[in-house]
């Protein structure tokens, strides 16, 4: 039921804005932190950096601008769109606007991971802690998924085992925090958890922004499919929906690219459950519309909150995860307030 | 197009919930399925439309069975209404109704006049027009069940099914829907509570009791007194109208109750 493709001019200057938008950001997030760079700086270290454009520019200011600040940039807005775009799906899949990506027991199953990698030393040194998070989510997603098809189809067989699987990992990492670690490891398992875009590079880049192209372009080619089941699975079946099969492949689509962004930058709440949330009041609930806005707004909102983390106490970066809930929260409170009229967030 | 099930059973925690139907909705017939509360006809429909996979028998469209037909092709042919489809998403009557040409739409392909006009009239046939851009949790319950047929309607389907359509309709609009719908032509299956609606609507009645397929035949053959007491413990006068229809007026119901059958 997505119309708007009816106007390839209106779509095509959407998407230019949207770009434009994203851009815009980047440059923002590269310019501003503890050292302030100008916006001219930050634009000629990027020609330069693409199309060689031989601009002169302070050798240090480039190094800030290239290797640091613009690689986290990217990769912030890379997951935040993973996550808005997860938390759409997921949302619509299992009708209920409570759902995140992380309710596939993907992140309880990431910290699993990092804390056997990080604590345990399993792995023997090859792996590294991104590695095995994402061993761990992968592993936690497989448990749920399988306990979700023993437990019979449906949307509450998946919540529930997802329950099941998170509390049983968060657990385990407990367990292996409180036995094994030493204060300064449990602080670093602590700081990583709430997540972490610290120590990210261009390679991170290099996974985190594929893994949510692809994402994205999988869940928009299921567009149609996701706007079937607004009235549930029977009626999306009645339509012509080959239910099984689409939900298989959405789910293991927000299942990946929730795995790899948690493994890159740990696991960042709020962004899955609030942007999709924010999105549907600005361009409504076909997904054709909505998917493609929940990934521009999480990854914009992404950028602002790692700026954000960065400036807010001069000296230290606060966890994104706690940027994120403390602006999230708030802004789904207005949300929750402000709705016209009764619709998804309610329990009818 | 015909419809037809061959032996169909589905059971449910041991208990088969329908048993051994085998049943032909004819090209171009208005079939209704009545029986008590709990006899089976919502899983008759189901399996009859391809939703529930029957554990015993076949269903076939025309004369290739359901289950070798992908779910888009079955549902250019077939659409279904549900008892009480809900949503949460914020969506406006019109978005409901466009649901219906999903199966008609390729996945990028844009949406067409041709559509646009498919939906417009069938929120013309449900008199939903005006309320078009109203979101849907600010409609009534019966404005909602006039826009599920509507969102049917717009999938083009030969066949329709409808699981008690009439539910939460005023009785203007239980008339006027199910008189829109024999008007529409084409081949119909509807369970329907009220039997003087399947005696005022349908070419033929099946009844189902307990599982199993009881009676079927037109309605003068099928809605008699000595069914209705046996079936639907109601006892029952048939007065037969000037176009031949059976018209059923019933007795109160605590003569039965009493166990005093007839």
């Amino acid at each position: 039921m997505s119309r708007s493709g009816a106007q390839p001019a209106r779509a095509a200057g959407l998407v230019a804005g949207a770009l434009a938008l994203l851009l815009a950001a980047l440059i923002f997030g590269a310019a501003v932190g503890e050292t302030r760079i100008p916006f001219d700086t930050v634009a000629r270290t990027i020609a330069n950096r693409l199309w060689a454009a031989g601009y002169a520019v302070d050798p240090i200011d480039a190094g800030i601008v290239w290797s640091y600040r613009l690689s986290r940039a990217v990769v912030a807005s890379a997951c935040g769109a993973a996550l808005a775009v997860s938390g759409a799906v997921l949302q619509s899949l299992l009708r209920n606007p409570l759902a995140d990506p992380y309710l596939l027991g993907i992140s309880a199953g990431a910290s699993s991971g990092a804390v056997a990698v990080a604590i345990l030393g399993l792995g023997g040194g090859l792996l590294s802690l991104p590695l095995g998070a994402l061993a761990g989510a992968l592993l936690a997603f497989g448990l749920v998924s399988g306990l979700a098809v023993l437990a019979g189809r449906g949307p509450a067989a998946i919540i529930l085992a997802g329950i099941a699987g998170s509390q049983l990992f968060n657990a385990l990492t407990s367990f292996v925090v409180t036995k094994s670690a030493t204060a300064d490891e449990a602080r670093s398992i602590m700081f990583w958890l709430l997540g972490n875009l610290s120590g990210v590079r261009w390679p991170d880049a290099g996974l985190a922004v594929p893994v949510a192209l692809a994402g994205l372009a999988a869940c928009v080619l299921h567009a149609r499919a996701l706007d079937a089941f607004a009235f549930g699975t029977a009626s999306a079946a009645a339509l012509g929906i080959p239910v099984r099969r689409v939900r298989a492949v959405l789910i293991g689509a927000t299942a990946l690219m929730t795995a790899v962004m948690v493994s890159i930058v740990g696991s960042i709440g709020f962004v899955g459950l609030v942007i999709p949330h924010a999105a549907r009041l600005v361009v409504g609930v076909r997904h054709g519309a909505l998917l493609p806005a929940s990934a521009l707004i999480g990854a914009v909102f992404m950028i602002a909150a790692d700026v954000l983390s960065r400036v807010l106490i001069p000296g230290q970066v606060l966890p994104i995860g706690v940027m994120t809930a403390l602006v999230g929260a708030p802004a789904f409170a207005l949300i929750l307030i402000h709705r016209p009229v009764v619709g998804g967030i309610s329990a009818r | 197009m015909r419809l037809s099930a061959a032996s169909l059973t589905w059971r449910a925690g041991g208990r088969a919930i329908v048993e051994d139907v085998s049943l032909e909705v004819r090209s171009g017939e208005f079939l209704a399925l009545v029986g008590p509360n709990g006899s089976g006809k919502t899983t008759l429909i189901a399996m009859l439309a391809g939703l529930k996979r029957p554990h015993g028998g076949t269903v076939s469209l025309g004369d290739t069975p359901l289950s070798e037909m992908t779910r888009r092709a079955i549902a250019r042919v077939l659409a279904l209404v549900e008892q009480q489809a809900e949503t949460g998403e914020r969506l406006t009557a019109r978005q409901a109704v466009e649901l219906g040409r999903t199966p008609h739409r390729g996945a990028l392909a844009p949406w067409s006049g041709r559509d646009e006009a498919i939906v417009r009239e069938a929120l013309d046939a449900v008199d939903m027009a005006p309320l078009a851009e109203r979101i849907w949790h600010s409609l009534s319950g019966g404005e909602r069940q006039r826009l599920h047929i509507a969102r049917a309607l717009a999938q083009e389907p030969r066949i329709l099914i409808l699981d008690e359509p009439t539910n939460h309709l005023d009785v203007e609009h239980q008339l006027g829907l199910l008189a829109l719908v024999r008007r529409r032509g084409g081949t119909v299956l509807a369970a329907l509570h009220d039997l003087n609606h399947a005696a005022m609507f349908a070419d033929r009645v099946a009844v189902m009791q307990a599982g199993r397929l009881v009676a079927l035949g037109t309605p003068a053959e099928v809605l008699t007194a000595t069914l209705i007491a046996s079936v639907f413990k109601v006892r029952a006068s048939i007065e037969t109208g000037s176009d031949r229809r059976p018209f059923i007026r019933y007795a109160l119901p605590s003569l039965v109750a009493a166990g005093n059958p007839l």
